[in-house]
């Protein structure tokens, strides 16, 4: 698993389909969730691009790209209960699956030891 | 303004019990505990809530001639009936402009041979100013060697009565003064979350050790400002500088209930305080703009600031939303605002504009969720 400055976690399923969630600390920091507006499945996004909306108790929140590439599945589960963001962020509260244009764009981001460090 | 943050007397508990601290109004305050906004929520609808407004100026207004002399002497800066105002019972007000517009709302009680006043924290300096230099004949003492606390929710009764069984006897906005084994306690039976509860004044050294015994109670849970302000959201109460400011009228505000007949046209004491000729003639004839309520369509909350759109796609906006958030009662977005008149009708449909979206909002009665008081 990768993760990036921006509290996402990246995990390379298979052939390049990479599977995007939040950090439990991320999720710790927005507090509950109460709603999340996902993208389209087949939209092309750069990295980057805002693509996720997350509304918390407190905030509105975005989620970007971490990499380039095509968007091939959603986890509409959340639309519904989006209190799983909370409950079980590192896995069933993923937010999308992006098969990868450029799958070298993964290997800037942290290992799970940098990352923890980074939070401090 | 002061650049260092003020503490209030819990403050050492607040850490203690893992709040999370912001700066608030001056105060380093509790935000949320480890429950989290939406348990504490609706811990408060289901059960009791304990809050720290111990920020809130506590101001006490005397006059050498009495009550009387003292009521009559704020009535030239409230719109409300103080003389009329029965000892022992509270109201609530608000010190008005000349321009119709609202300095800050608060509470004000009888308590026999003076007014117990009770204003918002980032309002305090200007208020206790405003009271000073308006009431000539008056002492203005604010109160810095007490605490405030609100004990709010179904069993705040049950909870105080075991410290004050006199409590179960007070209805909603009595106030009264006990003596306790926390020293003089000066209660009302009011709040803030539309739920039946109590204010709690007590002197600053007792403060922990109150809210410690109130705590201790399985019914009580400490709640931060996020869950007092959803709370209060529901309950279609306003929040000073957002929902009320200088440029909101009371009557633009829907607060024209708070003034009483005899302040209206025709009253025995009509008008006498900042811009009762905006204020009454609104009274009668109607605000060109409304504070309402609102429901947007799905699950995304419209914030402050949103703008309003009388229909999808419009250019021009027609009113702003001043609150959002998700209602976890509810259960579904909720927010406040003002539109004009014309739209001003519960069911009426309008677009909020969402992150670039105009999205559907139905303008809604409040509170959202039905009060809870014992009247």
């Amino acid at each position: 698993m990768k993760f990036t400055e921006e509290h996402e976690w990246l995990r390379n399923d298979e052939d390049d389909v990479i599977v995007v969630g939040i950090t439990e600390h991320a999720s710790e920091q927005l507090g509950d969730v109460v709603f999340v507006e996902l993208p389209e499945i087949g939209t092309m996004v750069a990295k980057g691009d805002e693509i996720v909306v997350i509304e918390s108790v407190k905030a509105a929140s975005d989620i970007l790209a971490p990499i380039d590439g095509e968007i091939v599945e959603i986890n509409e589960a959340l639309i519904d209960d989006p209190a799983k963001v909370n409950s079980d962020p590192l896995g069933d509260a993923w937010f999308f699956k992006i098969k990868a244009t450029d799958p070298s764009q993964m290997d800037e981001y942290m290992d799970e030891d940098a990352y923890q460090s980074f939070i401090g | 303004m002061s650049d260092t943050l003020r503490k209030t007397p819990l403050y050492d508990l607040h850490v203690e019990l893992g709040a999370k601290m912001v700066p608030f109004a001056g105060y380093e305050m509790p935000v949320q505990f480890p429950a989290g906004v939406m348990k504490e929520h609706l811990q408060t609808r289901a059960a009791a809530g304990l809050f720290d407004v111990s920020h809130m100026g506590q101001v006490i207004v005397r006059s050498a001639q009495g009550y009387d002399e003292a009521a009559l002497a704020l009535e030239t800066l409230v719109p409300v009936d103080l003389a009329g105002l029965p000892e022992g019972r509270q109201r609530y007000g608000f010190f008005t402009n000349d321009q119709g517009g609202i300095l800050d709302d608060l509470m004000l009680a009888n308590r026999g041979d003076h007014l117990f006043v009770v204003v918002n924290a980032a309002c305090k300096a200007a208020d206790i100013a405003h009271m000073q230099n308006g009431l000539p004949g008056c002492t203005v003492e604010e109160i810095s060697d007490r605490a405030l606390l609100a004990l709010q929710g179904p069993q705040a009764e049950e909870v105080l009565a075991g410290i004050l069984p006199g409590v179960r006897d007070m209805r909603f906005m009595d106030v009264a003064v006990f003596e306790s084994s926390f020293g003089a306690l000066w209660v009302s039976r009011s709040g803030y979350t539309g739920e039946d509860g109590f204010e709690i004044s007590v002197e600053t050294a007792r403060a922990e050790e109150l809210a410690r015994a109130l705590l201790a109670h399985d019914a009580v849970e400490p709640i931060g400002l996020g869950a007092r302000d959803s709370l209060r959201l529901e309950a279609g109460l306003c929040l000073y500088g957002h929902d009320i400011d200088e440029t909101t009228t009371p009557i633009e505000a829907a607060l024209g209930w708070a003034i009483q007949k005899v302040r209206r046209r025709g009253g025995t004491r009509e008008g006498g305080f900042p811009g009762a000729a905006v204020i009454l003639d609104q009274l009668e004839s109607g605000a060109p703009r409304q504070r309402v309520g609102l429901r947007p369509e799905g699950r995304a909350p419209m914030r402050e600031g949103t703008e309003l759109f009388e229909t999808q796609g419009a250019g021009t906006a027609v009113g702003r939303v001043t609150s959002g958030a998700f209602g976890p009662t509810i259960g579904a977005p909720m927010s406040m605002g003002y539109v004009p008149a014309a739209l001003a009708s519960p069911g009426t449909g309008l677009h909020g504009d969402v992150r670039g979206k105009h999205m559907p909002v139905t303008v809604a009665k409040l509170p959202f969720t039905p009060a809870n008081f014992k009247r």
